[in-house]
């Protein structure tokens, strides 16, 4: 058994009351750091410790929930007070009646190859001393800012409930960062270390993933590349999306469809609705038959894996589309018990101050049997997009508009220049089944920065895919 | 602690840390809180309740120019948070003697004394969902009621300490037709009145017969359209993002960047400014710095001042204005026009009267042109009368268009909007904003 502050357990489980349908006390430390580098200066350090808990009380149809910093005797008691004040005033006007919610027991921990802490302080500041050196380009005067980061958060999860229900969850993430931007004139171009595409659980081995310590000369030599670059050209035409810029378009138009709770309208004051409905799993076609797509929260090392969700659901790896097919939402418990639709362990908090919600963990497009030179072999006229930079899609998930930092055009079938400001829209309905070729680079990456939920949330998502292509996307570039 | 203790807490905890420091070192303290109320609902019934209270003490341990930052919850418990405090301390000691100097740090050397209370009336616990249970009853609402006390602290050990409390309340709504079809509204501020929702709940079920006529689909291309206030926020929103920090601007990342190297113009009469009065953001910064009361960023159409932090102020030898670091506006407000309020549907005459844009972000940012969608309240209007409501567009134009050769005219009165966003914490930040009358804008999707 995971080892925790055994007074502090014994006094959440005292502090919840013992005549609830169903309790709750999830307890959350989150230690943060980041250490960054700008332009040569060592940015102020910054570390944090965020802890609190979170009480849950379910009693004669109403549900409410009190959660505090305070966890003393008495922050505990008035925290629970305020949950089941809110239990009470709830009942009876509560959409969800009655708790599926489970008695769960487990742990789980994140793999660490190498610990963080075997780089101290002076040797993290003396790697991004080197990456931002690198990033300079050579002393190039084009280069107006550069940055480099290592952000780490190391987060311990306590859920108990009134049945006995014990779950302990450590985990370690590690967030690299790199970037450089160029300019001249109007012309601003910045290249990144896939944004924050290249985060992971576990130690220091998230940096050798994708090459950390040797990115900063090439971002530079791309970003002041992009300064001489034409515009994207517009048309329509194949497009091919590496794995960082799928990230994106696996989380906008495939991720957020499928959560139950905007299926459900919970989030239609804020996230939005979405163009999936209920009547749409088993037999919508989603996409092409290559496409594959799995909630995956068992991936080593990618950054939202998990043995249970935040309401104590055990997780595992289950298909959401298969050959093209939909086969079912993105919800977790109560959602499942809203709906009467299958659904997955994904009720996940921000943290110990916001209640679980229905989320993305890890949600991958499983890889094909194409090399990516294959891929771009077949195309007579395309674009090749790299890293992304901007996002846009209706409320219902259908409409959007994605760009990139980098493209490369391709024609027949061979890579050629790059391009500044690649742009593309389409809809989510029809733009998956244009899906021609999924390659074998299963490459695992990660959104950090998904928003959602009333009050606002935001958590870090994980997402693996290959290199995908295509057919008759509209493409286009920025202002002349 | 409750929220009443929490300022003498905050100089509590910082006068025995200040005791504890070692010669020459100089400690800057922020403590942020809130003790919140959230009811979220959906079909006019709750989906989620209940109360959120948080206390945290962001710290900034100096030593000549070098220095480390760290933050840590509070528990209230005055030997749990010393030990908290001093473990915290210790950690940012190691820390910074692995960093080098820092040549961009500046603090405040001040020994003042402020204090800025905003004294509110939200609503008994249960008043807001009778309101919305009993008053949307049958009707299909979704939205969030936030409320309570918000408050912010700084204190240093030499001696300066700010006080900023706000209790308010914020509920936001919309009210569903079909499908996406709704209607957007929102009640906040300091006093609530029970008539006033229900007043507001009247017009959205009202507005509601205007969405169940057939939407119209239109085809991509160039529409005269109206920009209510809300839908001006998020286009203020995506200037925000870069647009007046000097940051941004001395390293060429700032979506204004025309203005910088083209002399590009908004219409002459665009003037935008961080203003803090109405507003419910604090008087003085993290770093202890206070906030003048405006500072001009637009003016007559022109870029004429920055949003400085003082990092920002080290690096480029300038003053600070009491920005964040991030040096975002938290209370922006563009003056209004004279465009008469009660005119906009006549004066648009045939066009789109957008309510709520959504998801906007750049599609090219230096250029300033930016992409994102119609959402709430947006209709088709054909001889100053709302016709039908609209399948959604994706627009996607320049601000320059926007807000310079293409702007027929802003509204002759404003609206002031307290941000709904909830993020980590309730938002301190305000809009006050007028609407915008655009001869044509671009749809392209």
């Amino acid at each position: 058994m995971t080892v925790i502050d055994v007074s502090l357990e014994d006094r959440l489980r005292a502090a919840m009351p013992s005549d609830a349908d169903y309790a709750s006390a999830r307890h959350v430390v989150e230690r943060a750091s980041r250490l960054a580098v700008r332009n040569g200066v060592v940015e102020p350090s910054a570390s944090s410790h965020d802890e609190g808990v979170m009480f849950v009380v379910w009693r004669d149809g109403g549900v409410g929930y009190g959660a505090t910093s305070d966890l003393s005797d008495q922050g505990l008691r008035v925290a629970v007070e305020q949950a089941e004040a809110w239990a009470e005033r709830t009942r009876g006007r509560s959409i969800v009646e009655g708790t599926p919610l489970l008695h769960s027991v487990g742990e789980y921990s994140s793999m660490v190859a190498q610990p963080f802490d075997a780089l101290d302080v002076a040797d993290q500041v003396g790697l991004l001393i080197d990456a931002d050196i690198a990033l300079a380009g050579g002393d190039d005067q084009r280069i107006v800012d550069r940055s480099a980061s290592l952000a780490r958060f190391d987060t311990r999860s306590i859920l108990l409930t009134d049945g006995g229900g014990r779950v302990v969850q450590d985990i370690r993430q590690v967030f690299p960062s790199l970037r450089a931007t160029a300019n001249e004139g109007s012309n601003t171009q910045s290249r990144t270390y896939g944004r924050t595409a290249f985060a992971g659980q576990g130690g220091l081995e998230v940096l050798e993933r994708h090459g950390f310590r040797e990115a900063s000369a090439k971002i530079a030599a791309e970003a002041v590349a992009l300064l001489d670059a034409p515009n994207c050209p517009s048309g329509t035409m194949d497009l091919v999306l590496a794995p960082d810029q799928m990230v994106l378009q696996i989380h906008e138009s495939i991720g957020h469809p499928l959560e139950l709770d905007r299926i459900l309208g919970d989030e239609r004051n804020y996230a939005g609705t979405s163009f999936v409905t209920p009547e749409m799993f088993g037999t919508y076609q989603y996409g092409s038959d290559l496409l594959n797509v799995t909630f995956d929260p068992t991936v080593s090392g990618q950054v939202a894996s998990y043995a249970f969700d935040d309401d104590g659901t055990p997780a595992e790896r289950t298909h959401l589309i298969r050959d093209g097919i939909l086969q079912q939402p993105m919800g977790g418990s109560i959602s499942q018990a809203r709906s009467g639709l299958a659904g997955v362990a994904n009720s996940r908090a921000s943290g110990w101050n916001r209640p679980p919600i229905d989320r993305m963990a890890n949600l991958n497009v499983e890889p094909g049997d194409s090399t990516v030179d294959e891929l771009i072999g077949g195309i007579e006229r395309g674009v090749l997009m790299e890293t992304n930079v901007s996002w846009s899609i209706d409320d219902s998930r259908n409409k959007f508009q994605f760009g990139t930092e980098l493209g490369r055009l391709i024609e027949d079938g061979e890579l050629g220049s790059i391009v500044r400001n690649p742009n593309y829209r389409g809809i989510s309905a029809t733009f998956w089944r244009n899906l021609s070729g999924v390659a074998d680079d299963f490459t695992v990456m990660a959104v950090g920065n998904c928003g959602k939920g009333e009050p606002n949330q935001q958590i870090r998502a994980g997402h693996a895919a290959p290199h995908c292509r295509f057919a008759d996307v509209e493409v286009f570039g920025g202002e002349a | 602690m409750k929220a009443d203790d929490a300022r003498s807490y905050l100089d509590e905890l910082v006068t025995w840390a200040t005791a504890g420091l070692s010669a020459g070192e100089v400690l800057l303290a922020q403590l942020s809180g809130e003790d919140s109320d959230f009811v979220r609902f959906n079909h006019a019934a709750v989906r989620q309740a209940g109360n959120v209270a948080q206390r945290s003490l962001a710290l900034d341990l100096i030593d000549g120019q070098r220095h480390a930052e760290g933050s840590v919850s509070l528990t209230g418990d005055v030997k749990t948070d010393h030990g908290r405090i001093s473990a915290v301390l210790s950690e940012l000691r190691a820390v910074r003697a692995a960093l080098p100097a820092d040549p961009h740090l500046l603090y405040s050397t001040d020994a003042g004394t402020t204090e800025h209370l905003i004294g509110g009336g939200p609503p008994q616990p249960g008043e807001a969902v009778d309101a919305v249970v009993e008053g949307a009853a049958g009707r299909d609402l979704v939205g969030i009621y936030a409320a309570g006390q918000t408050f912010r602290g700084f204190a240093s050990s030499l001696g300066q300490r700010n006080w900023f409390s706000a209790a308010t309340f914020n509920l936001e709504w919309s009210l569903h037709h079909h499908a996406d079809k709704a209607t957007k509204s929102a009640y906040a501020g300091l006093q609530w009145d029970r008539d006033v929702v229900g007043a507001k709940l009247d017009w959205s079920i009202r507005e509601l017969e205007a969405l169940g006529r057939t939407p119209r689909s239109l085809p991509p291309g160039g529409y005269r359209a109206y920009l209510a206030p809300a839908a001006m926020q998020e286009i203020m929103g995506m200037l925000s993002w870069g647009g007046f920090g000097l940051r941004a601007h001395r390293t060429k990342q700032t979506p204004l960047l025309r203005m910088v190297t083209e002399g590009a113009e908004f219409h002459p009469s665009v003037r935008i400014a961080e203003d803090f009065s109405g507003g419910v953001a604090p008087d003085f910064q993290s770093a202890g710095f206070s906030r003048p009361d405006s500072v001009n960023l637009v003016d007559e159409g022109r870029f004429v001042g920055h949003l400085v932090s003082p990092r920002s102020a080290q690096e480029y030898s300038v003053e600070t204005n009491g920005a964040e670091d991030h040096e975002f506006p938290v209370a922006i407000a563009m003056a209004p026009g004279r465009l008469p309020t009660a005119d906009v549907l006549s004066e648009l005459g045939t066009g789109l009267y957008i309510g709520n844009l959504w998801y906007l972000n750049f599609s090219d940012r230096a250029a300033c042109r930016t992409t994102g969608m119609t959402r709430f309240g947006t209709f088709w209007v054909e001889g100053g009368e709302i016709v039908a409501p609209i399948e959604v567009l994706r627009f996607d134009d320049t601000a320059y268009h926007l807000l310079g050769d293409r702007l027929a005219g802003l509204t002759d009165q404003t609206e002031t909007i307290l941000d709904s966003s909830t993020y980590e914490e309730r938002s301190m930040e305000s809009f006050r904003l007028p609407g915008a009358l655009v001869e044509e804008m671009t749809f392209t999707l």
